[in-house]
């Protein structure tokens, strides 16, 4: 997008927002332990961002951590305690 | 077929050729009867259309809003205080670009109550980004409309435009109309068919949050839009009469002003009895003539340039007042012959408000006036007000 | 074996500009699980003008019709009038609003709407205040909640009204179905909208929507607190359709001051203030029951 020219007629949007990596945003992380894990799927329920994924039925949760935005629910809705919020400091960066 | 109608028959007349999709309608005086029409012809079958009866005039165009983005054509009619309470959504309507059409039945805005026709309903909507016209009598009214359609419609425009009639002088007035056959119509205005609408396959999202860096631009497109409309309103205007066989002149219509010494500005029903006194001061030997804006979005600056050039005084009479430089009409006309400052003498008149008739005396005074301006003498009063109740025996 | 108790297919993007915890997203993203993509959604000036994202990216997979705060119910309207002329039937629309949006600034064009039978479900995710532009009071502002234009001092206490009975308001307009839902129970807001889909007129679904920023609250208590309410009754699941009322989870077993005492816009609740609420709760509670008689019609 250079110029006017090169808008759309009329305000309207281009593509979704998933190359926006809201993973920024975050001070604390979830970090899922497996062997805690019995995959009853309450975070990626839970998740306002999309940030868990599981792709199919059986697999265990996953961290997106371009977009997880560290607020914490999954952590605190897993029943088995399976996900710590650490800070994000104490991991290397993305 | 020739008929005897009021500008309001012809308005939901027009509506019915015009193929309307969507209709959102509220009651207002002195508007209501083009809702009334539009009713029986829905009920009665003779017009396919969804007929929304909304609660209120803002719900009216918020309605429209979203029905023409799904694609459908769209209609509304209103005056005054219902047009103020849109005022948000006509920003919003012009702004995304959607391509309704809405006869306004001018009318004087409260306080105090007054039911009359005046322009300050039209002309404080003069900064949306409506297209506006401005219709001298009942037949101008029903060809406006379905003009503004295809001026509204065209891919390159795509904004909403305003139809106004004069209230109770044209809406309630019955006239002579010669209403089109809808098959010849159907030849002119094609169904509306617009690139930008709601696909389920593209999910887009409309409106939108454009930051600072962009917003400008997006505006500058709206502006071109605006400046492109000039030359589709002539077009528009030139595909009519090869249609229907009438002529209406384009932007602007000027009226014995080939050799005028002085001419007036005027827009809408006022402008019939403009051209009455013109045509009675002509056979008295003055060298008058009327310059009928119709429309006043986008305002035909060009063309006021090209009049400026050979005709050297140009009095603007205004419906409305401004609280600035007179009314709306005096200061894009004066911002129009700035070039020529020095060489053009201006004035600017008041008149007409809150429904007071403009008679032909008014106008022979006012031709008077200019004329005397014209042969040095001195303007005056930069700004008058017509038929004041002001203790002088001027008018 | 591990199961999906939802649908998979998501129909909101990932990178959007909702806060952590955001209740609000969570809420789009499982009402969109039970619509599916044959969706039209508009919206009014609220969080969603900004949660969705800046131009050009948006982060619905639906369309979206943006437009200004008082006219979800008009535009509804105006888009289903449109599709209904343009014979296209399986389209569902919906008005997705704030609670402000709604019952102050909203109800007019709302009340038009329902009035009008338009075919239609609004959706108003509430967040008891007006939040996007910084938690001002509205009309469903709970008694005593603080916000910034109902911060108590000297001379009151924090939103001396009641929120308004926004529901029963609707019901006496004439919506075909109404239902109450929360964000702590997304199987809940699927099997709702799924069945609001296939009934026609108005259908109004008012959920609960929490808000870590307004509310005060850790963003990771976002679902919990949304849970105490329905635990402690001040937010009871139920469905409305036909002048009969059914209970959807009737679970009220906890005092309200567990649901009041871990938000910091009810920390300076005196014993008295939640011993007042705590009656209106229970009196409530026991009004809604009487109501909902033997569970007919219950989606969960």
């Amino acid at each position: 997008m250079e110029t006017y020219r090169d808008l759309p007629q009329s305000t309207y949007t281009l593509q979704t927002t998933e190359s926006v990596r809201t993973g920024t945003w975050r001070t604390l992380r979830p970090v899922i332990d497996q062997s805690k894990c019995v995959r009853c799927y309450a975070c990626w329920k839970f998740c306002p961002d999309l940030s868990i994924e599981v792709h199919e039925e059986g697999d265990y949760p996953k961290v997106d951590y371009d977009h997880c935005k560290g607020c914490g629910i999954c952590s605190n809705e897993c029943p088995k305690q399976a996900i710590q919020m650490v800070r994000e400091e104490s991991v290397c960066s993305i | 077929m020739l008929d005897l109608m009021t500008a309001n028959a012809a308005a939901a007349k027009a509506a019915m050729l015009a193929r309307v999709e969507v209709i959102a309608a509220y009651p207002i005086t002195p508007q209501t009867s083009i809702s009334e029409k539009l009713a029986e012809m829905c009920a009665n079958n003779e017009l396919r259309a969804k007929y929304i009866k909304v609660e209120s005039e803002h719900s009216a165009m918020a309605a429209l809003i979203g029905a023409s983005f799904i694609g459908a054509r769209t209609f509304t009619a209103t005056s005054s205080q219902g047009l103020a309470l849109m005022h948000e959504m006509l920003f919003w309507a012009a702004g995304a670009r959607r391509p309704i059409v809405m006869p306004v039945v001018s009318r004087a805005l409260g306080p105090p109550w007054n039911i009359w026709t005046d322009h300050m309903d039209v002309m404080g909507e003069r900064d949306t980004g409506w297209l506006q016209f401005f219709c001298e009598n009942n037949q101008e009214t029903l060809d406006m409309i379905l003009m503004a359609y295809r001026i509204a419609e065209d891919r390159d425009i795509m904004l909403p435009a305003m139809v106004i009639e004069d209230g109770f002088i044209l809406s309630h007035t019955f006239e002579k109309v010669d209403v089109p056959a809808i098959e010849e119509v159907d030849f002119y205005l094609h169904p509306f068919n617009p690139d930008v609408k709601v696909n389920l396959n593209k999910p887009r999202r409309y409106g939108s949050l454009v930051m600072p860096d962009w917003a400008m631009e997006f505006r500058y497109n709206n502006a071109l839009a605006m400046e492109r409309a000039k030359k589709k309103v002539v077009e528009a205007g030139t595909a009519f009469k090869k249609a229907f066989g009438r002529d209406y002149g384009g932007l602007l219509e000027e009226y014995r002003c080939e050799d005028a010494e002085v001419a007036l500005v005027i827009v809408g029903s006022a402008a019939g009895t403009a051209k009455v006194s013109a045509d009675r001061m002509r056979e008295r030997g003055k060298k008058v003539g009327v310059l009928k804006l119709r429309a006043f979005r986008p305002f035909p600056s060009d063309e006021l340039l090209a009049v400026g050039k050979r005709v050297g005084t140009i009095g603007v009479f205004d419906r409305s007042y401004t609280y600035g430089q007179g009314g709306a009409i005096f200061g894009e006309v004066r911002n129009a012959l700035f070039p020529l400052a020095g060489q053009v003498r201006t004035k600017g008149y008041i008149g007409g408000l809150g429904g007071r008739d403009v008679t032909e005396n008014d106008f022979e005074k006012i031709f008077e006036d200019l004329l005397a301006i014209s042969s040095g003498g001195k303007a005056g009063k930069e700004i008058e007000w017509v038929a004041l109740k002001d203790g002088s025996l001027r008018w | 074996m591990p199961k999906f108790t939802l649908p998979k297919e998501e129909y909101i993007s990932k990178g959007h500009s909702g806060c952590a915890g955001c209740g609000a997203t969570l809420l789009a993203r499982h009402v969109l699980k039970g619509l599916g993509p044959r969706t039209i959604i508009n919206a009014p000036a609220c969080c969603w003008s900004v949660v969705q994202g800046v131009w050009p990216r948006a982060a619905l997979k639906v369309p979206v019709i943006d437009h200004a705060f008082e006219c979800t119910g008009a535009v509804s309207s105006g888009i289903r009038a449109a599709l209904d002329i343009k014979g296209i039937e399986d389209v569902t629309v919906v008005g997705f609003a704030g609670d402000g949006g709604t019952v102050d600034i909203g109800l007019q064009a709302l009340s038009g709407a329902i009035d009008r039978r338009t075919d239609f479900i609004y959706v108003m995710y509430d967040n008891e205040a007006y939040m996007n532009t910084g938690i001002q009071r509205s009309g469903c502002t709970p008694l005593y909640a603080w916000t910034n234009t109902t911060p108590g001092g000297s001379s009151c206490a924090c939103n001396e009204s009641p929120k308004k009975r926004i529901m029963e308001m609707l019901i006496e307009n004439g919506i075909s179905y109404g239902a109450t839902v929360s964000i702590a129970y997304p199987e809940d807001i699927v099997a709702k909208v799924k069945k609001a889909k296939n009934i026609r007129g108005t259908k109004f679904i008012h959920a609960l929507s929490s808000c870590p920023p307004g509310w005060k609250i850790s963003p990771a208590k976002s679902v919990e607190v949304a849970r105490l309410a329905t635990q402690t009754g001040v937010f009871p699941l139920y469905e409305y359709e036909d002048g009969a009322f059914a209970m959807s989870k009737d679970i009220k077993s906890r005092p309200v001051e567990d649901y009041l005492m871990v938000q910091g816009r009810y920390k300076h609740l005196t014993k008295e203030m939640i011993a007042e609420i705590q009656r209106a709760v229970d009196a409530g509670y026991e009004a809604l029951k009487a109501k909902c008689g033997k569970g007919a019609g219950s989606a969960v």
